[in-house]
C-alpha cells in the first residue's frame, strides 16, 4: 500500500508527538520535521529516529515541494496564518492543530467524512476534541439547547508556555466549535491548570441547560459516539455518564494519553494528535 | 504611624455566600455608604470574579456590567477592584467591557503555582492604565519559596500589588509571617494578604502578616465571604487603629455600614460551622461549601467526608465539577 507523506511544522511537543504516531501509522509516511531550532529537543528526538529534519521552517516546504502530501501544522495560530495561503498554493493538505481557525473546523468522531473534502482542517481545541462530540450528542438529543458550559482540568506540566499564554484563544475557539456543533444558543469554556503531583489526567465536565431533558436518548447517543472516539483515542473515557443534576444535565470524561512522547497523564495533548492522525489517516485512505 | 491600605471584597466574596445572588440594588446601597466612611477600595462582582458566571461556579442573577455599573455610580473617593482570573474571563469578552465601565483597580488572580497565565491580563490592564494587583490564590498549596518565584512573575509582567490567599482558611499566624518574610526577600512591590476565617484565625493572621511586613489587607463587613467568611473588616479596622495604624477608614461610619449590611445584604452573617472547620483543615477552597453541602445530602454522605476526600485529591479553586466525580466514587465505595 503507498503511505501519504507527511510533513510536520513545529517541533514543540505537539509536533514531536504527531512524528511518533506517524510512524507507527500504516497509512502515514513522515517524511520531516521541520523545527526553527537544532537545539529543540523535538528535532533531536527525530533525528535519534532517523527522520529528516529542518530548521527553515516553512521555507523547508517551498523549496521542497514534493516532500510531503499532508502538512500537519503544531505551531501558533499567528504562524498559521502565514503557512495556509502558502500551503494552499502548494496544494497541500493542511491539518492545523492551533487555533487559527481558517479552515473547517473538525471532530472526526462527527463530520470526518465532509472534513476530508476541504483542502484545510482545523483541529479546535484539546478540550473541544474531547467535550465538543458529548455537546454534539445533547444537540442530537435535544431540540432546544439554551446553554452548554465546558469545564477541562488539565495537569499544570502538561500546559507549556504557548497554551498558557493563548488560554483567551483556547476559550473563544472552544466555545465557538461547541456551538457550531451543538447549536446551543450559549456556550461557555473554562480552562482549569491543576498542579497536583502526581499530575492528573485530563478531565472534561459538559454541563447544558435544555428544555425537556432525554437522559435515555442522550445516553444511548454518548454511547454511540464514545465508541468511534475510541477507535482513534483508546484512553477516551466516560467518568460520570450522564445525569440530572441541580437542574442541568452533566457528563464527565476522562482522556489519558498513549504515552508517547508526552506522559500518559497529558491528555489534552495526546487528543488533539490522536484526532490530527485520525484525519491524516482518512485523507490518506482516500 | 504606618498605612495600612484595606481593600474590601464584600461585593465579590460575600457573592459566594448567597450563591451569587447580589443585586445591583445591594451593592448600590453598600457602595454609597462604603465611599462615605472612606473604603479604600470595594471589590464587586460574581464570587469567582469578572466572567466566572457558569453553572459550574454558579450563574450571577446579576450580569457584571449591571453590578459594576452600580458600582461606579456610588463610588466617588473609593476606588471600584475587579477580581479577574484567566480560565474563566477572557481579555476581548470580559476585560475590555468591564474596563470601559470605569474599574479603577484590576486584582489578576491564579492558582499560586500558575502566575504565569496571568502575564497577558496583567500587562493588558496596566496598558489600559489601571491598577493592577497579582493575587496568588490558594496560597497553602505551595511552600513558602516557590509562592515568592510566582509572585516574582506576577512583578515582572507588571503587578503592583502582590496579594496572597488564604482561599481556605488553613494557615496559622506563624504560616503567614514566613510567607509575608518571603515574599518581602523576593519583590519590591507591596504585599497583601487576604484571610479565611475557617479556623478562627483571619484577625490573627492579618495582623501577623502586617507585623510581618504586609501593606495591605482584605476584609468585608460582618466577614461576609464563602463558609467560615473572611476578615471581618469593622473588627478588623479597630484592632488596627489599637495599634496605632492608619486606614484613612472612619471607623464609626464602618460600623454603621456593616449594620446596614447585616439589616439589608446579609441572609445570614457567617459562622465557623462544622463543615467550615474541616473544610480549612482539609485545605480545600471555601466557595466549595454549598456545593459540598448540596451534593452530600444528594449522595447521602457525610460533608466531612466529602471534603477531606477532595483535599486528598488536591482541588483547586474552580475545580467543583469534582465534587460531584468524588461524591459518585465515595458513595459506589458504601455500597
Amino acid at each position: 500500500m503507498k503511505k501519504a507523506k507527511v510533513a510536520i511544522l513545529g517541533s514543540g511537543n505537539i509536533g514531536t508527538d504527531l512524528l511518533i504516531k506517524s510512524l507507527r501509522s500504516p497509512y502515514l509516511d513522515c517524511k520531516v520535521l521541520i523545527g526553527r531550532s537544532l537545539n529543540s529537543n523535538g528535532l533531536q528526538k527525530a533525528e535519534s529516529l532517523g527522520i529528516a529534519i529542518s530548521t527553515e521552517s516553512i521555507q523547508h516546504i517551498v523549496k521542497n515541494p514534493d516532500c510531503c502530501d499532508i502538512v500537519f501544522d503544531a505551531t501558533s495560530a499567528k504562524d498559521h496564518l502565514v503557512h495556509a495561503p502558502i500551503l494552499k498554493k502548494l496544494n497541500k493538505f493542511v491539518i492545523d492543530l492551533t487555533p487559527a481557525r481558517v479552515g473547517s473546523i473538525c471532530i472526526p468522531a462527527v463530520n470526518l467524512t465532509e472534513c476530508l473534502k476541504q483542502n484545510n482542517i482545523n483541529m479546535i481545541t484539546c478540550g473541544g476534541q474531547a467535550s465538543i462530540p458529548i455537546a454534539y450528542a445533547i444537540g442530537q438529543t435535544h431540540d432546544e439547547v439554551e446553554y452548554i458550559e465546558v469545564v477541562s482540568s488539565i495537569a499544570s506540566r502538561s500546559a507549556g508556555p504557548a497554551t498558557r499564554l493563548n488560554l483567551d484563544e483556547y476559550i473563544h475557539t472552544t466555545e465557538f466549535g461547541m456551538q457550531h456543533f451543538s447549536g446551543a444558543k450559549r456556550t461557555k469554556a473554562i480552562l482549569n491548570l491543576n498542579p497536583a503531583v502526581p499530575c492528573i489526567n485530563m478531565q472534561t465536565t459538559i454541563m447544558a441547560k435544555v428544555k425537556n431533558p432525554n437522559l435515555d436518548a442522550l445516553q444511548k447517543k454518548v454511547a454511540e459516539i464514545v465508541e468511534k472516539i475510541k477507535q482513534y483515542v483508546p484512553g477516551y473515557e466516560i467518568i460520570l455518564n450522564p445525569m440530572f443534576e441541580n437542574e442541568r444535565i452533566i457528563v464527565m470524561m476522562r482522556v489519558k494519553g498513549l504515552g508517547d512522547y508526552l506522559p500518559e497523564y497529558a491528555g489534552n495533548l495526546d487528543i488533539i494528535n490522536c484526532a490530527a492522525i485520525a484525519v491524516a489517516e482518512g485523507f490518506a485512505q482516500k | 504611624m504606618s498605612f495600612v491600605l484595606i481593600s474590601d471584597p464584600f461585593l465579590r466574596d460575600g457573592n459566594h455566600a448567597v450563591s451569587h445572588k447580589l443585586t445591583a440594588e445591594h451593592i448600590a446601597e453598600y457602595c454609597k455608604m462604603a465611599d462615605q466612611a472612606g473604603v479604600p477600595v470595594v471589590e464587586v462582582g460574581h464570587g469567582n470574579g469578572l466572567g466566572a458566571s457558569s453553572l459550574q461556579l454558579g450563574e450571577s442573577t446579576t450580569p457584571d456590567l449591571t453590578m459594576l455599573e452600580a458600582a461606579r455610580a456610588n463610588l466617588k473617593s473609593s476606588k471600584l477592584g475587579i477580581h479577574v482570573i484567566p480560565g474563566f474571563a477572557t481579555i476581548e469578552r470580559d476585560l475590555k467591557p468591564a474596563l470601559a465601565a470605569g474599574v479603577d483597580v484590576v486584582r489578576v488572580a491564579s492558582h499560586c503555582s500558575e502566575a504565569d497565565i496571568t502575564e497577558r491580563h496583567i500587562k493588558f490592564a496596566r496598558e489600559a492604565g489601571k491598577t493592577v494587583y497579582g493575587v496568588l490564590m490558594m496560597s497553602h498549596m505551595l511552600p513558602p519559596a516557590l509562592l515568592a518565584e510566582e509572585a516574582a512573575k506576577m512583578e515582572s509582567y507588571g503587578a503592583e500589588v502582590l496579594i496572597f490567599m488564604d482561599s481556605s482558611g488553613h494557615f496559622l499566624p506563624h504560616d503567614v509571617k514566613e510567607r509575608v518574610a518571603r515574599l518581602k526577600e523576593a519583590i519590591s512591590i507591596p504585599v497583601g494578604f487576604h484571610a479565611h476565617n475557617n479556623l478562627g484565625m483571619a484577625i490573627a493572621n492579618s495582623v501577623a502578616a502586617l507585623e510581618a511586613g504586609a501593606n495591605v489587607l482584605d476584609a468585608c463587613s460582618r466577614g461576609f465571604g464563602a463558609g467560615a467568611g473572611n476578615t471581618q473588616l469593622e473588627v478588623l479596622v479597630a484592632v488596627l487603629h489599637r495599634m496605632g495604624y492608619e486606614t484613612g477608614i472612619d471607623l464609626y461610619k464602618l460600623l454603621d455600614l456593616a449594620d446596614m449590611a447585616e439589616e439589608k445584604i446579609i441572609p445570614k452573617v457567617p459562622t465557623i460551622s462544622s463543615v467550615s472547620v474541616v473544610s480549612g483543615l482539609s485545605g480545600v477552597f471555601s466557595g466549595f461549601i454549598k456545593p459540598v453541602i448540596r451534593i452530600a445530602k444528594e449522595f447521602d454522605l457525610d460533608p466531612k467526608d466529602l471534603f477531606f476526600e477532595l483535599g486528598e485529591r488536591k482541588v483547586v479553586a474552580g475545580q467543583e465539577d469534582l465534587i460531584l466525580e468524588v461524591a459518585n466514587d465515595l458513595a459506589k465505595q458504601k455500597i
